[in-house]
């Protein structure tokens, strides 16, 4: 029983970091109905901007200020690094492409995430680097079941995040407009929003989230390398299909079902299964239940 | 007319067979293994991204499974040489004329198992996966290849992990380029006849294909179980040749890098597939030592083909006989 | 017309550039030198490896090049990059092979790439010594394969005794990389020959190259209650799941493999590779002249100390170019029978004698990792 409920724990932390990464997938998908594939590369930069500025401070001046300090400036840091890129990926390759086959869309999606993978090879390095310690690890126990403060900053930042989004979907002026383009883009773009800058906001918030996820795995598996970002990637994309994608608590629970499956397979079944497991569910969804956990289906117009 | 035309294709073909024929017996022991390596890899990547080009050039199905159906082929093959047809050789004795018969002939029940096996997959895959559109379908035949890819992983007596060693050497610079024939001659024609009409009207507007009376699911299936039998017989053709296989390399990797065969190439175009297979399995060998940076320049081909050329190179025109021989006009 | 014409000059250039490139690859050979191909891991996965083991044999080829060469010539090395992939390894040994013609073929560190490369040289007639790759398949390919390092049966009961009989520890786990034919290897003969000790496996867990996630399965292996986990993997992993298996707060002894042996396992594990111990060729701290020649030789060239992969491979192309001075020829068969006949050989990691099965016998010394240096816990003899 203790195993059970310890293996929950670890799946829970691994679902929080595919959840943060669903959530970018979900928000651009509901907008432009694209599969924007170098998401999870995103992810990896960000936690190589987060390699780099980690040094910086633990080396720097600042070696001595607390290490919560260090790590929401690194945190804010990549955050800010990836938002950053998210809107001059948009801009540059999506955005001309907002009027061609959505193929193209999807082949172009394609090659900017290989693009980010190649060039992270060269410029980072091909060998996987230790993502520098942040806070030191400490272990505790409650009850029956054991886990580390990592484990624990990387749950509470993850929600932390969310709660952030959902207050900036529901609550705020830019929110509204994301939710009425990802609704209609005509008839938005008619009641006098700006959609360009809604679809640019879209991708710098899913960055952002992307860039947040990648710290956070890289305190909690300190190893990273320019291909991170291919499964997981993945991973959090079948996440957001199963919860249904364009919803946003649809993408944070589906990112939290993956990693309890993938956990519990990799601790009963085997790690060989690992990455098995996300495309059975994702074959699964696509059969019995299309539009996900949380979706509505939405019936073509011709 | 048409008699005409049959009759062309078939003395093509002849002459084609001829010129491999002689091509393997003298040019082959000249160039030596390594260039004959090269172009039996061109060989295998004309196969691919022809056979991958009608599942998305011409019936406008986005799949990034196709080293998925490669691997299954491949595995197939080389099990069925490795536990039945080699020991099977063996007992016949390697007289001259007889391994000169033999060995051909268990290369080619081989690679039709491994093609069959790889079609069946594809059948079972694609009736449930391609009723999805667009994105879902890229997607799912991803997953596909991946599943397909653990599944092999798993399985002990192809290696497992450790890979399959030992597989016989059957392959040569002749087979490969008269399996590589016949998938363009395959292909060519399906696209001439009724059916290949119907993939067109699939890829340029499915619902109003639908409306004219199209079995769209049907065509569908089809035209991936066809690409998918192909891609086996290439991973076979593969397989007989390293005598080495590993899940690794049929990654999702290796799907995209036939993608970017048949997006470059440009879809809907046979030449242009077989221009770019050519071009880009040439590139990295005369390029070696600047191979980081292959992936980068495919990639950022990649993108920018989309946003200046979408089309790709050919832009779905085909290769006529009237561009080498001005005379040669086409009736 | 003038379009066909276009059209036709187009194509035309493009057979030309294809005819252009594939010139550029064929260049002009030199018969003056002696071609000698190595192939190994620079970039990929394992790359400290390929790039440690490539130093060693750099040392060793420019050392005898100093000294006057090699049958009055000098040697020059063709180094190939495998990506650290089988099936580029394949492709990189037939080029060694056809294109460069080398005499003979030192590399790969990683037994599932010289299991892909060994095939091709043994074919063509070609030597082929590894300098590390332990899995007992190796060697067995043909009778042109060598290795100068011990297998993996050996190591693997080496670190059975130890753990069973020097440290007492009977409650054992094995945590392997499935993905990876020398880690699946070493599981099996520590299983084996644990068990035939008195030992017993109380919990098997795995796990594939390039994982970052082990928590799944040492939660398992937890629930076991072992005293000892096994770790057969690679440097790359091995300080990772350390880290994961000291959160989960779990009181037992880690023993690793030779593939342990790199500074990254002490740099990503820190405190908590603290007091593992793992099997290993040989130690940078070991007081014999010939090691402490090398280690100073290593530093002073190359700025770091090496691991053991640098000295092993530097091994292997010391007593390959040895056996080719005997040999007094290039020719493949007479440098294999004079590999074969190798005896007492004096290398940086003990002396080698090549025996029938074309291994090497020598000692294994088994490492502590004391404040993050390496301390020699034990000398275990064949």
């Amino acid at each position: 029983m203790s195993q059970f409920v310890q293996q929950l724990v670890n799946g829970l932390s691994l679902g929080a970091i595919y959840a943060l990464i669903a959530l970018g997938y979900t928000m651009v998908y509901g907008i432009l109905r694209l599969i924007n594939f170098a998401h999870g590369d995103v992810y990896m930069v960000g936690a190589f901007v987060g390699y780099y500025l980690g040094r910086l401070v633990s080396a720097g001046a600042a070696s001595s200020s607390p290490s919560v300090v260090n790590f929401f400036l690194v945190l804010g840091g990549s955050m800010a690094a990836c938002a950053l890129l998210g809107w001059v990926l948009e801009r540059s390759a999506y955005r001309p492409l907002r009027k061609a086959p959505r193929l193209n869309a999807l082949i172009t999606a394609i090659g900017i995430s290989l693009l980010l993978e190649n060039l992270g090879q060269l410029v980072f390095g091909a060998d996987p680097k230790d993502f520098p310690t942040l806070v030191e690890r400490t272990s505790l126990s409650v009850g029956i079941v054991t886990f580390s403060n990592i484990q624990l900053i990387v749950i509470v930042t993850a929600i932390v995040l969310m709660l952030g989004l959902q207050y900036i979907v529901h609550r705020t002026k830019m929110g509204t407009a994301m939710r009425a383009v990802s609704f209609s883009h005509d008839a938005s773009g008619l009641m006098g929003i700006n959609i360009h800058r809604v679809i640019s906001f879209t991708f710098v918030l899913g960055s952002a989230l992307a860039a947040a996820a990648g710290i956070l795995v890289g305190l909690y598996n300190p190893k990273i390398d320019p291909l991170m970002g291919i499964m997981p990637g993945l991973k959090a994309f079948v996440a957001a299909v199963l919860g249904g994608i364009g919803n946003i608590p649809g993408a944070i629970v589906g990112g939290l079902i993956m990693g309890v499956a993938e956990t519990l397979t990799v601790g009963y079944l085997s790690s060989t299964y690992r990455d098995a497991i996300t495309f059975v569910i994702l074959v699964a969804v696509l059969l019995f239940r299309p539009t996900g956990l949380f979706g509505t289906t939405a019936r073509a117009k011709v | 007319m048409k008699q005409r035309g049959a009759t062309r294709t078939l003395l093509v073909a002849a002459l084609y067979l001829a010129v491999l024929l002689v091509l393997g017996s003298t040019l082959i022991p000249f160039i030596g293994p390594y260039y004959t390596q090269v172009l039996i890899f061109i060989g295998i990547n004309i196969i691919l991204a022809v056979s991958l080009n009608l599942i998305l050039g011409f019936a406008g199905q986005f799949s990034i499974g196709h080293a998925g159906f490669m691997a299954l082929g491949g595995y197939t093959s080389a099990a069925l040489s490795f536990y039945v047809l080699a020991p099977l050789l063996a007992g016949f004795g390697t007289g001259g004329l007889i391994s000169a018969i033999s060995e051909p002939a268990a290369l080619a029940v081989s690679l039709l198992v491994g093609g069959i096996a790889a079609a069946l997959a594809g059948l079972l895959v694609g009736i449930p996966t391609l009723r999805l559109r667009g994105d879902y379908l890229a997607i799912a035949t991803l997953g596909m290849g991946e599943i397909i890819r653990v599944v092999i992983l798993n399985t002990d007596f192809v290696g497992g992990a450790r890979g399959f060693t030992d597989i016989p050497r059957w392959t040569t610079f002749t087979w490969v380029f008269l399996l590589a024939g016949l998938c363009i001659l395959v292909v060519r024609n399906l696209i001439a006849s009724t059916m290949g009409r119907a993939l067109i009207a699939v890829r340029e507007d499915e619902d109003a294909a639908a409306a004219m009376g199209i079995n769209t699911t049907r065509h569908k299936v089809f035209a991936f179980v066809l690409g998918a039998f192909f891609a086996g017989v290439a991973g076979g053709l593969q397989a007989h040749y390293l005598q080495y296989l590993h899940t690794n390399s049929f990654t999702f990797l290796r799907s995209i890098e036939i993608v970017v065969f048949v997006v470059l190439g440009g879809g809907g175009s046979i030449t242009g597939s077989v221009i770019a297979a050519t071009v880009l399995t040439i590139l990295p060998e005369a390029l070696r030592g600047a191979e980081s940076w292959r992936m980068v320049i495919y990639s950022a081909l990649l993108v920018v083909m989309m946003l200046t050329r979408p089309q790709g190179l050919m832009g779905g025109r085909e290769f006529q006989w009237s561009w080498l021989l001005p005379g040669f006009k086409k009736k | 017309m003038i379009r066909q014409m276009v059209k036709l000059n187009w194509l035309r250039g493009l057979a030309l550039l294809a005819l252009a490139l594939l010139g550029v690859a064929a260049c002009s050979q030199n018969e003056n030198v002696i071609r000698i191909g190595v192939f190994n891991s620079l970039t990929g996965g394992t790359a400290t490896f390929g790039i440690s083991s490539t130093n060693g044999i750099k040392m060793a080829a420019e050392e005898w090049n100093a000294k006057g060469g090699l049958l009055g010539k000098q040697i020059q090395l063709i180094v190939e990059d495998d990506q650290s992939k089988p099936e580029e390894a394949a492709m990189v040994v037939t080029k060694l092979v056809n294109q460069n013609r080398v005499a003979a073929i030192l590399g790969e560190v990683a037994s599932s790439r010289t299991l892909a490369g060994a095939p091709i040289a043994q074919k063509a007639g070609i030597p082929l010594i590894t300098p590390a790759s332990t899995n007992p398949k190796v060697t067995k390919v043909g009778s042109y394969i060598f290795r100068v390092c011990y297998t993996d049966s050996f190591q693997g009961a080496v670190c059975a005794r130890f753990a069973v009989q020097k440290l007492g520890l009977k409650r054992l786990a094995i945590l392997t990389d499935v993905k990876n034919d020398y880690s699946i290897g070493l599981a099996d003969y520590f299983k084996r020959d644990a068990v035939l000790l008195g030992g017993e496996i109380v919990s098997e867990e795995s796990y594939s190259e390039g994982d970052t996630d082990f928590r799944a399965q040492l939660t398992s292996i937890k629930g076991a209650n072992p005293e000892v986990i096994f770790i057969p993997g690679y440097y790359t992993e091995a300080g990772l799941i350390a880290k994961q298996v000291a959160e989960q707060n779990m009181n037992v002894k880690l023993i690793g493999g030779d593939g342990w042996d790199s500074p990254r396992t002490v740099e990503i594990g820190g405190a908590a590779v603290e007091g593992a111990f793992f099997c290993n060729h040989y130690s940078a701290e070991d007081t014999s002249q010939m090691v402490r020649t090398f280690v100073a030789n290593h530093v002073k060239k190359y700025g770091y100390v090496p691991d053991a992969m640098a000295p092993l491979s530097y091994d292997a192309a010391e007593l390959l170019f040895d056996a080719i001075q005997r040999a007094g020829s290039i020719e493949g068969s007479k440098i294999r029978d004079a590999i074969a006949q190798t005896k007492d050989f004096p290398g940086v990691c003990g002396n080698i004698t090549i025996d029938a099965e074309r291994n090497a016998r020598k000692a294994a010394v088994m490492l502590q990792i004391n404040q993050g240096k390496l301390k020699v816990y034990d000398v275990i003899q064949p």
